[in-house]
């Protein structure tokens, strides 16, 4: 867009003069009163219309006017404001037939009081108040959700659940077998570092073979579950924040509501069944392949015999770290699965609390897998397994 | 951009009112193998109120995104005066053609991370070389055209639906369109807020002297605003009927259309 510089002469830039006559003040504009042109000052206006004793009438003339826009608009409203704050009585009739009955129609319809925001600057104190209140609320919210969950799971178990078989088929096949190139990439890439990480320090003293325990151990007891939680709270956790958020903006949760069903029940359940069910199935899945990346470092770099790594493996790998393995990752299902489904039943009804509410989803469960984690560790630590 | 002439109505001048706003060459539409509407013939002239009519399902709607651009005809061309919409050569036409229209989409479409002012504005910081405070003051100005004086600072999930379509209108004249498109403005509105909405677009076009393309099968306002129209027929798939539409109900032959504009009473 070109910039006309304000110094440059130009036959049709606009131009404003201003006359006065026994008190009547009237604005003679001349020229082509669009955005690309620069406008002249208003300050002089301003100047004649604050100046006392108050001039008794504003008229307009615009008679050499040869085009204008909603700029041109916009600048006489500032002025007719001015003349208004000073009790000056206006004339429009001098302005041109369009530029008239389209003030009078911005005029039509008053400002609405009390609707214009004030941006009133919150204390410290005030913050704080606001910021334990909504997190009050939010607990609460948190809590009726954990309620509403846990009545759907025993309404599921005296089977009484109301939801569609045929969705949580399609859920469960989204949730497994188009999870499962992802999942399968980062365990190995995963096993394939853990046994780089592991190599380095063991064949300084020959006991190349231990990588295999490494490998074996961090998988299946730990790894394996957490790559498929994160995984699944990336994919799966923000695919569920973001469909349910979408059915609370097109009002599809209400529509649920008012037919009778739970929600809860009709949306929520089979998408936690379905987590709960497939989580720890990916995550067998998940220690295999780390495990074969683990066997293709051992084989091709360390030039570990084969077989016997696979029996090293199994030797040395305690059966105990397959079921925590497990526990992890069925806990991961609950957690990604309510994270996902909680953020997008909490929903607000626009495109930006949709994004939100996936954003939240994802961050609420991979800080819920990791600290689940920990307390678990430690736990087993505790009791010893 | 608005020329000031010497004019007491727009009616009063039919010669302006002959120059052709938009054309309609052979144009048919489909999605994938299924063709919704062939051989579509019409010319939008400047200052008309322009109404695409028909029933539910009969491609009103996907007209009117072909003629704004945003989905391509199987075959035909939509001619503006800068040329062909749809010449695949021709980008930077295109963009100078849309720059020239203002579209009101359904429900308002409005960006919901912004306040009223900043919908407005966005085009205007992004197209015009004004500067922020005089855009603020634009914005204000458009947003009290439309009725909503005051409302600058509200997001639109704060506002109803009918504050959300008026927001919606003050957004597509931001850039002083020469054309205005609407797709069933009045739909979800209450009769009175229609029928006023139905005076804005009266008011809006003696003043700005704009053309309007009007997409509605809201019979009062077709008869009210209208003064050119195209009637699209689901059965035949095309074209049945174009002109004033007061006039076509006073003299169509077309059982179809009849039907339409009398709500099935003949």
């Amino acid at each position: 867009m070109t910039q006309h510089s304000g110094g440059r002469p130009k036959a049709d830039n606009p131009a404003r003069d201003i006359t006065q006559r026994d008190g009547a003040l009237t604005l003679v504009f001349s020229g082509v009163w669009r955005m690309d042109r620069p406008f002249p000052d208003l300050a002089p206006v301003t100047k004649a219309l604050e100046q006392t004793p108050a001039p008794k009438q504003l008229a307009f003339d615009a008679t050499a006017v040869t085009g204008w826009d909603s700029l041109f608009l916009s600048q006489c409203r500032a002025i007719l404001s001015l003349a208004k704050a000073r009790g000056i009585a206006v004339d429009l009739s001098g302005l041109p037939a369009g530029a008239e009955s389209l003030l009078a129609l911005a005029a039509k319809v008053p400002e609405r009081q009390g609707a214009a925001r004030k941006t009133n600057r919150t204390s410290f104190l005030e913050s704080m108040a606001n910021i334990g209140i909504s997190l009050s609320e939010s607990t609460g919210n948190l809590l009726e959700f954990l309620g509403d969950v846990t009545l759907a799971c025993v309404a599921l178990f005296r089977g009484k659940a109301v939801f569609q078989r045929s969705q949580l088929v399609s859920l469960i096949y989204q949730a497994s077998v188009q999870a499962l190139p992802i999942v399968s990439l980062i365990s190995l890439l995963v096993g394939l570092i853990l046994a780089f990480v592991g190599a380095i320090q063991l064949s300084q003293f020959g006991a190349q073979i231990y990588v295999s325990t490494i490998v074996g151990i961090a998988m299946i007891r730990v790894m394996g579950a957490i790559m498929t939680g994160i995984i699944m709270a990336g994919r799966t956790g923000a695919a569920y924040a973001a469909e349910l958020g979408t059915m609370q903006v097109n009002e599809e949760i209400d529509a649920l509501k008012t037919f009778g069903f739970s929600p809860t029940q009709f949306l929520v359940l089979p998408r936690m069944i379905a987590l709960v069910f497939i989580m720890p199935l990916l995550c067998v899945y998940a220690d295999l392949m780390g495990v074969l990346g683990g066997f293709v470092v051992g084989v091709f770099m360390l030039k570990i015999n084969p077989m016997q790594y696979l029996v090293h493996t199994w030797q040395s790998v305690p059966l105990a770290n397959f079921w925590i393995g497990l526990i992890h990752s069925t806990l991961f299902g609950v957690l990604v699965a309510m994270a996902g489904c909680y953020r997008g039943m909490h929903c607000g009804r626009s495109a930006l609390a949709v994004g939100q509410a996936t954003t939240s989803a994802v961050v609420t469960s991979i800080l819920a897998i990791i600290i689940a984690t920990a307390i678990i560790t430690v736990t087993c630590n505790i009791i010893g397994v | 951009m608005y020329e000031v002439r010497v004019v007491s109505t727009p009616a009063a001048t039919p010669e302006s009112r002959q120059e052709p706003a938009i054309r309609a060459e052979k144009l048919t539409m489909a999605y994938g193998d299924f063709v919704i509407m062939r051989d579509l013939n019409f010319t939008v002239n400047q200052g008309d109120i322009f109404i695409i009519m028909g029933g539910s399902g009969c491609g009103k709607s996907t007209l009117l995104r072909v003629l704004v651009g945003l989905k391509e005809p199987a075959a035909g061309k939509v001619l503006y005066r800068e040329g062909s919409l749809w010449d695949t050569e021709a980008g930077s036409k295109r963009n100078a053609i849309l720059r020239r229209t203002g579209i009101l989409y359904q429900s308002g479409a409005l960006f919901s991370s912004m306040t009223l002012a900043q919908n407005i504005a966005l085009p205007l910081s992004q197209y015009t070389p004004l500067k922020p405070k005089e855009i603020r003051e634009l914005a204000s100005l458009k947003l009290a055209l439309v009725g909503l004086a005051g409302f600058e600072d509200f997001y639109p999930s704060e506002i109803s639906g009918g504050m959300c379509k008026r927001a919606g209108l003050a957004r597509a004249m931001a850039l002083d369109p020469d054309i205005l498109f609407f797709d069933e403005p009045s739909a979800g509105l209450d009769p009175v807020s229609a029928h006023l909405l139905d005076e804005l677009i009266l008011e809006l076009r003696e003043s700005l002297r704009a053309t309007f393309v009007v997409v509605t099968h809201e019979l009062a306002s077709i008869f009210a605003i209208g003064n050119n129209s195209v009637f699209l027929n689901v059965e035949t798939r095309t074209m049945s009927a174009s002109g004033d539409p007061n006039e076509l109900l006073a003299h169509t032959t077309d059982p179809n259309l009849r039907r339409f504009l009398t709500r099935g009473k003949e």
